[in-house]
């Protein structure tokens, strides 16, 4: 009698100790939601503004006539501004230190006719529905139709420029928009071949 | 690679790696030692030549892109004999103190005046943004309005 005392007091410890453990409060009432859930898959609008609105992209787009740079979209160094033509001063163009190409040695990035989108497509403060409506609005883009649109932003090599930005002045590689070329490429094409709808701002 | 330019007037070829910085060219295999290397990074315009009449940092400069251009230093700024109003008026002002930074901001000043001919402080401001550590800024702000006006006479 004295020997099972202590074996029956730790067996019901341990059971305590199962059910205790075993529970995280809530009540399950079907299978676990993680693994019968689809992946999201984002709409083509989704993924293209996720890479009009990456820094990338947005550095060039500003509202005001000052570039951005860098990956904390500060002020563009040296007092660098936008010009009668968008493509900077008098004696000091983009072209002074941009180039068709990035340098890897000076860390100064380049792609052909390097310079600040118009003011009428200024994006800063923008949110992705007004930034997709500027986009598609021809008093804005150049007057481009919609097929000019998906030709600027699937061909021209600036646009391009932001899936291989490069390395920065001190050798990091820039960070890249979330999408990789093709897939933006592909996910313009979807967007604007379905309408290039912008969906109602919730 | 081999890459054809004018460079100062004159017809020449390199056989050179195309990413090679212009800078490195002009001063290492043609031998023209007035344009300046300072920070490698298109950051301080002590390397500043023209290409094409734009002034441009050419230690980020890859010479494959001066191919068929024009690209003039400031060894060929003067005409012959004649100095270019920038060099009679950094003379006239005495501008330098070290002097290493100079070639660049000269470059910087003929292109500004070129397109700019009557310059304002806040045009200076704007286009002449070179590094000098000796801080002979105001004595080159003068220098550039002086180059301004000897361009005007002489024009």
């Amino acid at each position: 009698m004295r020997l099972k005392t202590p074996l029956i007091f730790s067996a019901v410890s341990f059971l305590l100790l199962v059910i205790v453990y075993s529970s995280d409060g809530s009540e399950k009432t079907g299978p676990d939601e993680t693994y019968i859930q689809p992946p999201q898959v984002d709409s083509a609008f989704e993924r293209v503004m996720s890479v009009v609105t990456h820094q990338r992209c947005m550095n060039c787009h500003p509202t005001d006539d000052f570039p951005r740079q860098s990956e904390d979209s500060h002020i563009h160094r040296f007092g660098v501004q936008r010009g009668p033509e968008n493509h900077g001063l008098a004696a000091l163009q983009c072209g002074s230190c941009h180039q068709e190409a990035n340098n890897l040695s000076s860390g100064v990035p380049g792609a052909p006719h390097w310079g600040l989108a118009p003011r009428s497509m200024g994006w800063q403060g923008l949110d992705k529905f007004e930034i997709a409506t500027a986009m598609l609005d021809r008093t804005k883009n150049g007057n481009r139709s919609l097929a000019e649109v998906e030709h600027h932003l699937t061909e021209d090599p600036l646009v391009l420029w932001v899936f291989e930005p490069g390395v920065n002045n001190e050798g990091m590689e820039r960070e890249k928009p979330p999408l990789s070329k093709d897939e933006w490429v592909s996910a313009v094409k979807e967007w604007i071949a379905s309408g290039a709808e912008i969906p109602v701002k919730e | 690679m081999k890459i054809s330019f004018e460079i100062n007037g004159e017809s020449t070829s390199v056989d050179v790696d195309g990413n090679t910085p212009l800078l490195w060219v002009v001063r290492d295999t043609l031998g023209l030692k007035g344009t300046k290397f300072g920070c490698g990074k298109a950051a301080c315009g002590a390397c500043t030549l023209h290409v094409d009449g734009v002034a441009v940092r050419s230690c980020s400069y890859a010479v494959r892109f001066a191919h068929g251009k024009s690209v003039t230093t400031i060894e060929g700024l003067s005409q012959g004999n004649e100095l270019h109003p920038v060099q009679q008026a950094w003379t006239e002002e005495i501008v330098p103190q070290c002097g290493y930074c100079q070639p660049g901001f000269m470059m910087a000043t003929a292109a500004l005046i070129d397109r700019i001919p009557n310059p304002t402080d806040e045009d200076i401001d704007n286009n002449i943004v070179n590094v000098c550590r000796c801080a002979t800024y105001y004595r080159m702000r003068k220098a550039i309005h002086r180059a301004a006006e000897i361009n005007s006479q002489k024009s």
